[in-house]
């Protein structure tokens, strides 16, 4: 059939690029390959030349395909299933390339874009590594490029094709708009589906770039390890270290923006929750700084390089393993945010082996080629300890993905086991003693020397640190109201350790500025990275330990009946409209729900908070989201009101669904003036019919016409109450005014007029009064995380700075 | 003996004391049925929602008590007790995953010990879409 009004041809242009895509990735991998076991510099420069020319083609065509897309979406072309699924006519601008991301398929593309433009500056900057590191980046182009491909081989389909049209998709087959060629102008295909209420937020529009861009740039620390090992050049460290720094940042900076996002838009009540998506980006991290250290261990002294190789190349094997773990939908019943099964699980896992092996089996077969000093380290000396701590850092790293990995282990052993009672305690008690450690080496070691320090040294240096953190950390144990006894003392000890931990590695830093460095700042950016780590543990502590539930039912009034014997506290509590409720330090009041925005559904909910006994007072205004997706689910975005030390932090865990009210209006018989309806409930009485009343709650403008209903309204507990539903009209419509009884749960309408009578219509509800459940919590000293993460990253971009001046110094001599 | 060895054999220790006290702590998949044999200790169920029975949730009476009935794959029903708010679109949901401990004939889930499959939630669901397309 000849379909009328398709624009096929964007389609097409896509299509071909995304082929040539293909291509180019893999002409330029086997030319960089051959250049990189080139013989000669004359072969090694043709192939190169060839190479270059392949990869520009390559990164030509990645552009193509995603201006393909965007221009696909930004005409509304709905014929096309990317556009339909993804966007809508009515989406504001900055989500526009949000929803390019909301699509696997759209997500593995920013992947690829990323990789073009760190291959052009490997291009430019690599040198005499070029050939080999862009073998390997070329090879990962060519293994994302099958992922937006598309095809079929021997009836297996490889990638996913985002030019594929509406009518091609599997849901579509035997849809009967389908069966007429003009289906394009069939309502259902004006339109598109709209990105998920959910995920409008603006963190939509920034986290993934930066979460793919930290991603994506952890190829080249691995690239950079395979090259060392296939030409058997062990100075690659001094080259790939900037490298490794920058890939730290930036994956380090997209998961905290994670974390951020979760705190204070998901209503996950934190900013993390050991989540297996979360865990599935943390693990790559732990482990590139395991090596990002073994690596300075190395250039400093010549140990730890096969560790190096090991940790570099475990770290991308680990961020392949994590996109098969989050992608695949075998994580469906352990996590609430992984995609589901995209029937790519073939290819998702082979994307891991085809890595893996490879990786792992040169590194086994160099491994006694790889340079290692025989001597074993001092145990006074700073290689020493980093290493261990290094260490440390993989263990945690094992174990976290282990758990993680728990559905996957399920599969291969057909076992049936899931993390025990507490999901979040059995991760964090490990993790604490992991802190505890971390905190204390990133103290210790900066005041160690290469290759082995004097005792008497060391502690000349470190006594003044160590004992006004020693101080600090008792004045916080005894006056900082850690009371955290939920899982017993011994847990309590752990945080009142670790809390030491973190505060001994904030300070020994600061000092280590001072006094070994003799504030140079340009070098200092290591301790100022420990220092923000540091701080971010103590934030993560102290918020965790100190997080408090303020919504539990102090009054008492509103709990009839107490079910059973609980063990969890009551961390919910109603509140009425207009009725001042109890809650801790605070008089709590639902002022209004008013519905904001139409479109995406978001009711937002004003709730008044007075602090008792004192005038302190805010407003919060959490919201309420139905999906305009899918089967229009619904979610809660938490508000929360700042303090300098802590964060006040609500969000509604269970409102009437805005639009899920099932009672009807009934509608009455005619009435005239002074006639009688009868309901269940009782009867109601029209007084009088009013023309543009002036009365109580009626504000109609000059040019509104309206019409209100005078009723009296007699229930069968003989209460008496007088109501006016009104019809009025507005900016050429008519629109309803009702009004509400809310003691008798009634809602009366003026329906319509027939004649010279009206008819009422009258709604009896059992959820008239409007309510809110509400989760209140309070998170102390947060502001210290965010700092702590700010200052990490500013440390970080400092240690970029100055190694790749460093790196450009060794290279010039 | 080295002494990085011997740090390395105290965090291998360390570790194996990890997974054990970890492994001691798993819980497992069971069925109703199987889980009313190990009453009082924490498992997971998977199940259906009976939507015979109604959801029991009344946030104006009290917001911590939510109550339903679920069914299993072999078709052995239970009452699930949960004290904290009801998860946004539980009705709606396909499957969910339940942690807790069996109490007679009562499932009590424990604090955060529900989740919901929603398909449609971060990835569009065939279903809905074809929904989608066919309306109106």
């Amino acid at each position: 059939m000849q379909f009328i009004g398709e624009h096929l041809l964007p389609g097409k242009i896509g299509h071909f690029f995304a082929l040539l895509f293909f291509s180019a990735s893999l002409v330029a991998m086997v030319a960089y390959f051959k250049a990189a076991n080139a013989k000669t510099p004359a072969e090694e420069g043709g192939w190169r030349r060839m190479a270059r020319w392949a990869f520009f083609i390559d990164v030509l065509s990645v552009f193509a395909v995603f201006g393909t897309i965007v221009y696909i979406i930004a005409n509304h072309l709905f014929e096309y299933n990317f556009a339909w699924e993804h966007s809508s006519r009515s989406m504001p601008l900055q989500y526009l390339l949000s929803c390019i991301w909301e699509a696997q398929e759209g997500s593995f593309l920013l992947w690829t874009i990323w990789v073009c433009v760190l291959g052009l500056i490997l291009i430019r900057r690599a040198g005499k590594w070029e050939s080999p590191v862009m073998t390997v980046i070329s090879f990962t182009h060519l293994c994302l490029a099958t992922m937006i491909m598309g095809l079929y081989f021997f009836g297996n389909k490889v990638g996913f094709n985002p030019f594929i049209l509406v009518r091609q998709m599997d849901f579509a087959a035997n849809a009967p708009i389908f069966e007429r060629a003009d289906y394009m102008s069939i309502p259902q295909m004006q339109d598109g589906q709209g990105l998920n209420a959910l995920l409008q937020n603006y963190w939509m529009v920034i986290h993934p770039p930066i979460l793919f861009l930290g991603f994506s740039s952890t190829v080249v620390p691995f690239a950079y390890a395979i090259a060392g090992l296939w030409k058997r050049q062990w100075d690659w460290t001094r080259a790939a270290l900037p490298w490794t720094l920058f890939s730290a940042c930036v994956l380090g900076t997209g998961i905290m923006m994670g974390a951020a996002w979760a705190y204070e838009a998901l209503s996950f009540a934190g900013y993390w929750s050991w989540d297996p998506v979360e865990n599935a980006s943390l693990v790559p991290w732990l482990v590139m700084i395991a090596g990002l250290h073994t690596m300075l261990v190395y250039n400093a002294t010549g140990h730890s390089l096969r560790a190096t190789h090991f940790f570099l190349i475990t770290q991308f094997v680990l961020v392949l393993y994590s996109t098969f773990l989050t992608r695949s939908g075998i994580l469906g019943d352990t996590s609430v945010h992984a995609f589901v099964d995209s029937g790519m699980n073939v290819q998702l896992a082979l994307f891991v082996f085809i890595f893996l092996f490879p990786a792992y089996g040169l590194f086994i077969a160099r491994y006694g080629k790889i340079p290692h000093i025989v001597k074993e380290e001092a145990t006074g000396s700073r290689e020493f300890w980093m290493f261990i701590g290094s260490l440390v850092l993989f263990l945690s790293a094992l174990f976290v993905i282990g758990s993680t990995s728990l559905p996957v282990f399920n599969l291969v052993t057909k076992k049936k086991v899931a993390i025990g009672d507490d999901a979040q305690f059995a991760y964090n008690r490990i993790e604490i003693f992991i802190a505890m450690l971390i905190g204390i080496l990133t103290a210790v070691t900066q005041y160690l020397k290469y290759k082995g320090t004097t005792f008497s040294w060391w502690w000349k240096k470190i006594w003044l640190p160590t004992t006004v953190a020693l101080v600090i950390s008792v004045l916080v144990s005894v006056f900082g109201g850690i009371q955290y006894d939920k899982y017993g003392i011994g847990f309590l000890a752990a945080i009142h350790l670790a809390m030491f931990g973190a505060i001994y590695a904030v300070v020994a830093n600061l000092a280590y500025i001072r006094t070994g460095l003799r504030g140079k700042l340009r070098a200092a950016g290591p301790s100022i990275a420990h220092v923000g780590f540091g701080l971010m543990l103590v934030g993560i502590l102290l918020s965790s330990a100190k997080k408090n539930v303020l919504s539990v039912n102090t009054t008492g009034i509103l709990l009839p009946f107490a079910p059973e014997t609980k063990q969890d506290p009551m961390e919910n509590l109603t509140l009425l409209k207009g009725v001042p409720t109890d809650m801790g330090n605070y008089i709590a009041t639902y002022v209004s729900g008013d519905s904001v925005d139409t479109r995406s559904k978001t009711t937002y909910f004003h709730i008044h908070f007075d602090k008792k006994r004192s005038k302190e007072k805010f407003d919060l205004y959490p919201d309420f989201i139905v999906s305009t997706k899918g089967g229009g689910e619904t979610s809660a975005n938490p508000d929360k009101y700042h303090y300098w030390d802590r964060d006040i932090f609500a969000y509604v865990s269970y409102a009437e669904n805005p639009g899920g009210d099932t009672a009807q209006f009934r509608p009455s018989a005619p009435l005239a003036a002074g006639d009688t309806a009868y309901f269940p409930k009782g009867y109601l009485v029209l007084d009088s019919v009013l023309i543009n009343p002036n009365i109580g709650k009626f504000h109609f403008a000059r040019t509104d016409t309206a019409i209100a209903a005078k009723v009296s309204v007699v229930t069968r507990d003989s209460m008496r109450y007088v109501a006016y539903p009104a019809l009025y009209f507005k900016d050429g419509s008519w629109q309803f005014a009702n009004d509400t009884i809310f003691a008798q749960n009634l809602a009366l309408q003026f329906d319509k007029i027939e004649g010279r009578k009206i008819v009422l219509g009258v709604k009896e509800s059992s959820q008239m009064v409007p309510f809110v459940a509400l989760k209140v919590l309070e998170f102390p000293q947060i502001a210290v995380l965010w700092a702590g993460t700010i200052i990490m990253i500013i440390g970080f971009v400092i240690s970029i700075i100055w190694r790749r001046r460093q790196a450009a110094l060794t290279v010039s001599r | 003996m080295k002494k990085s060895h011997i740090v390395i054999l105290i965090l291998i220790l360390a570790s194996v004391a990890v997974l054990v006290s970890f492994m001691g702590n798993l819980s497992t998949y069971e069925t109703i049925a199987s889980a009313r044999q190990k009453a009082g200790k924490t498992v997971t169920i998977i199940a259906r929602i009976d939507k015979r029975q109604p959801i029991e949730y009344d946030p104006k009476k009290d917001p911590n008590y939510l109550s339903f009935q679920i069914t299993d794959t072999l078709g052995n029903t239970a009452r699930v007790v949960y004290h904290a708010e009801k998860p946004y679109d539980l009705e709606k949901a396909e499957r969910i995953t339940l942690k807790g401990k069996m109490d007679g004939n009562v499932f009590n889930v424990s604090n955060g010990g529900i989740l919901i499959k929603c398909p449609s939630k971060y990835k569009d669901d065939p279903a809905s879409n074809k929904k989608a397309l066919s309306q109106n």
